[in-house]
């Protein structure tokens, strides 16, 4: 591709303009280069507690001690889900491509805070390169949990200090986040732009930012409170000096709750662009998917003690919060039937970014209805702590945000990158990660039912064939991410080029050129109707 | 809504929204109430489970030491306050002397703080040492407490006056100008916040006896 | 770099020029306001009233940060948005608190 025009407004952002390098990147202001910057170290993450994740397969294929020690099992599934939280799933929208297109959805050129925009990014990687050392150093890498819980967090020699403080820097990475887009959607929408024109997907991110902003501090001081303990011994979750682990727990999880709506939302919003793009269709009932967004993000919060029903918690809570977790339901549910009203007698074409949509609604209801399971007090003390929770949440997190984070890169790529990549490869890794994922995850339902306990190195001789069942299916998924990458990277290298529209999208992106220019738009566009596909088609 | 309306192109030479910025700022500063809350959600369920040990902990600490760094940090936040308007009425050098006189105020705050944790040193009151850990139970935990809530305030005491140092150097180079002061009250703010924290530190640590 | 039309967007009819500086003399009225709320707290707190201590001391400092919040910070002159904004913050933490309390209030 020749681009040798100099005028930022056809120039693509990724082009160098100038003196270039790698300082143009790193030290960027621009919002787009900055989710790029996110979106490839997001994924190099993603792979690595991917391989990870595998490795806790292969080791679980057969009971007793094989493959790894107990101690590297402790450390890797650990890990795993430090990266997979903190890493990869909580900035994995958001940063990205809500960096990139939350901007041009109400038709600014950048966010409100450029900078900070930048530091924010540097405080993720300051929080890598943390997590990074506290694996190396000390005495090795943490061991206790993705959740850190006191007392075994405060005791345990393994470098738990430094991950806590890493995990408190990715905290304020995302916090920083989430306060440039909740100013940028209150100040830098074009003329017109109502918030009743908002597109869906900055709805989500701006309830998101709310989460953000609100629930992370908390998590700050979860995980000041663990170094605390650790290094100056306050004895504050110390039952022996008359301390509760339990308020611990409960400080945990006013954050970690809420983060899995920080983790979901922007996935439904991504969703809620694609379906009726893809249906050519006005989305149904859009001010109860935007007012869902924020009924979820308040309800979310109301809910975080449903993680703690078997943990000695008084009997009155429990029954608060499980009342309060079937409520959280109800917006959810509303979405997912907007979503298919949407499509109801709509003019469906089955192209890769709709195929991963209705993988994440699939995959997000089979999660969301086991979760129900999860928040009722009765049922929870038989699976509490079970492979069921596993299964659940990452039917939830794969299945929803991940394949929401798929269909995004599936449906944005041509505007990002000005090329197209090969829609039957793309059709082939989907059913084949669909399959892997349901393979894999599905079994763990089964035997949580049965009481295999979750975290656990080995296990009796009965679960033996859906472990071996559940780690085929790791293999599988793998595959089928591999297909998938290699897909989009060869679309990224050699594919054809692409057209400014080509799947008829009406939100304001999509007028502007294939690949995206480093200035998108001349003075303030036309606050466009966004679900509105009259006179617009795709073009490809 | 009508929040959107924008400004006509011709007029938006100026490059800078000051709404925003403090827009923004006060999106920080949630963060920061939320940080400091949740410590006051430990300190309120401490507090019901250990009534009495509360009570007897409150006692031990200086209740002079505690009201005068009160009135100080009041008093730092109202010259704060002043220095703004200062500045917008062109009185420069009011302005300075009014900062100059908060960022004091912070160093007599830190040097009471100072002497006060050094006398509870010397009494064995250390976090980790052995004769905190053999305190009765609850009172244990008020200490940790109070070491933890004014350990992170005194924090970010020194946090805001180092900005406040840093806003007076942009004053004198004049980046910081009566008709572009954002930076000033946003900084403002913040002081403004660590006073708040404050005020409701003093009643929870020094009064509750 | 960025900084091209989108700047000043959010401004709009006025409701977005500062606020007129506040006068020495009411700040000052302020400050002598939060003098008179500390020493009531403080004279408040040498009187034995059992469990309405702490109601109190929390009631006074609520009104002193009121004070705070409303004068020094300018939150009384800010629009309905900042002060929506501030009101959701206090109320996500009071929920916090709260709901916790749902259980430790029941356990202690």
């Amino acid at each position: 591709m020749e681009h040798t025009a100099q005028d930022p407004h056809e120039r693509p952002f990724f082009a160098p303009s100038g003196k270039g390098g790698l300082a143009s990147w790193i030290f960027s202001t621009d919002h787009k280069r900055i989710g790029l910057l996110y979106l490839g170290l997001i994924m190099l993450m993603f792979s690595v507690a991917v391989v990870l994740g595998l490795l806790l397969r292969l080791k679980l294929m057969t009971p007793g001690n094989t493959l790894l020690t107990p101690q590297q099992y402790n450390a890797i599934f650990t890990l795993h889900g430090v990266i997979m939280v903190f890493m990869v799933v909580i900035p994995s929208i958001p940063a990205s491509f809500g960096n990139i297109f939350l901007p041009l959805h109400i038709g600014a050129n950048d966010v409100s805070f450029p900078r900070l925009n930048n530091f924010s990014w540097w405080l993720y990687v300051t929080g890598l390169v943390l997590a990074l050392v506290s694996i190396f150093t000390g005495n090795g890498p943490p061991d206790t949990g993705w959740t850190f819980y006191v007392p075994f967090s405060e005791h345990t020699t393994t470098n738990v200090s430094i991950a806590v403080i890493a995990v408190f820097v990715l905290g304020f990475s995302s916090i920083l986040t989430g306060l440039n887009f909740i100013t940028t959607v209150h100040r830098l929408r074009t003329p017109g732009m109502t918030w009743r024109k908002l597109p869906l997907f900055v709805w989500s991110l701006y309830a998101t930012g709310w989460i953000q902003v609100l629930a992370t501090p908390i998590l700050g001081i979860t995980a000041l409170l663990i170094f605390s303990e650790r290094v100056l011994h306050l004895g504050l979750f110390d039952p022996g000096r008359g301390g509760d682990p339990l308020l611990y727990q409960h400080l945990f999880w006013i954050y970690s709750h809420p983060a899995v709506y920080i983790m979901i939302l922007p996935a439904m919003g991504v969703i809620s662009e694609i379906i009726p793009v893809f249906s050519r269709k006005p989305v149904f009932g859009y001010n109860m998917i935007a007012f869902s967004s924020l009924a979820i993000a308040f309800a979310g919060s109301l809910v975080w003690a449903h993680h703690m029903f078997t943990s000695g918690m008084s009997d009155n809570a429990v029954l608060l919060f499980s009342f309060l977790t079937f409520v959280v339901a109800i917006p959810s549910a509303i979405k997912v039937f907007n979503w298919l009203s949407t499509m109801y007698k709509g003019s469906i074409s089955l192209d890769p970014p709709l195929l991963f949509s209705l993988g994440f609604i699939l995959m997000f209801s089979i999660g969301g209805l086991t979760g129900l399971v999860l928040g009722s007090a009765g049922t929870d003390i038989h699976v509490h702590d079970t492979y069921f929770v596993v299964a659940h949440f990452h039917y939830v997190i794969f299945g929803g945000t991940g394949l929401g984070m798929f269909a995004a890169m599936h449906y944005w790529f041509p505007k990002v990158f000005g090329r197209m990549y090969d829609h039957t490869r793309a059709f082939w890794s989907f059913w084949i990660i669909l399959l892997g994922m349901n393979v894999l995850y599905f079994p763990m339902f089964v035997m949580g039912l049965q009481g295999m306990p979750r975290r656990y190195y080995d296990y009796l001789p009965q679960y033996a064939p859906l472990q071996m069942v559940s780690t085929w299916g790791s293999w599988i998924l793998a595959v089928g991410l591999i297909l998938m990458f290699h897909n989009l990277y060869r679309g990224c290298r050699y594919g054809p080029v692409a057209t400014k529209n080509p799947w008829g999208g009406a939100t304001l992106e999509w007028t502007l050129p294939t690949p995206l220019p480093a200035e998108a738009f001349y003075g303030d566009p036309v606050a466009p109707e966004p679900y509105d596909y009259k006179g617009v088609n795709p073009d490809g | 809504m009508a929040e959107a309306h924008a400004a006509p192109a011709a007029q938006l030479a100026a490059h800078r929204d000051d709404q925003a910025s403090k827009m923004g700022m006060w999106l920080f500063l949630f963060t920061e109430i939320l940080l400091f809350g949740g410590l006051f959600l430990l300190y309120a369920s401490y507090r019901a489970k250990y009534p009495q040990a509360f009570h007897a902990g409150g006692q031990a600490l200086d209740l002079v030491l505690g009201a005068t760094n009160t009135v100080i940090l009041i008093t730092s936040s109202l010259t704060v306050a002043l220095s703004i308007t200062a500045l917008r009425r062109g009185q420069t050098v009011r302005c300075l002397w009014l900062l100059a006189f908060t960022v004091a105020c912070a160093a007599t705050f830190m040097l009471n703080k100072g002497i006060e944790w050094g006398a509870k040193f010397h009494h064995g009151l250390i976090p980790g040492s052995e004769h905190m850990a053999r305190l009765p139970q609850g009172q244990s935990i008020f200490y940790g407490l109070y070491f933890a809530m004014t350990g992170l305030h005194g924090l970010h005491v020194v946090i805001g006056a180092s900005v406040l140092l840093w806003v007076m150097l942009l004053i004198r180079r004049s980046k910081i100008t009566g008709d572009d002061y954002a930076v000033l009250e946003n900084a403002g703010l913040y002081w403004h916040i660590v006073d708040m924290v404050w005020i409701y530190l003093f009643p929870l640590f020094y009064l509750i006896a | 770099m960025h900084d091209t039309t989108t700047a000043a967007r959010g401004a709009e009819h006025g409701a977005d020029r500062p606020h007129e500086p506040l006068s020495y003399r009411f700040l000052l009225l302020v400050w002598l306001g939060l003098m008179c709320l500390t020493a009531t707290t403080v004279a408040v707190s040498r009187i034995e009233l059992g469990a309405l201590n702490i109601v109190a001391a929390l009631g006074l400092a609520g009104a002193k940060a009121s004070l705070v919040i409303f004068f020094f910070m300018h939150l009384k002159y800010e629009n309905w948005i900042i002060k929506g904004m501030v009101f959701m913050a206090f109320v996500v933490l009071a929920i916090a608190i709260g709901l916790t309390f749902v259980d430790v209030g029941y356990r202690y």
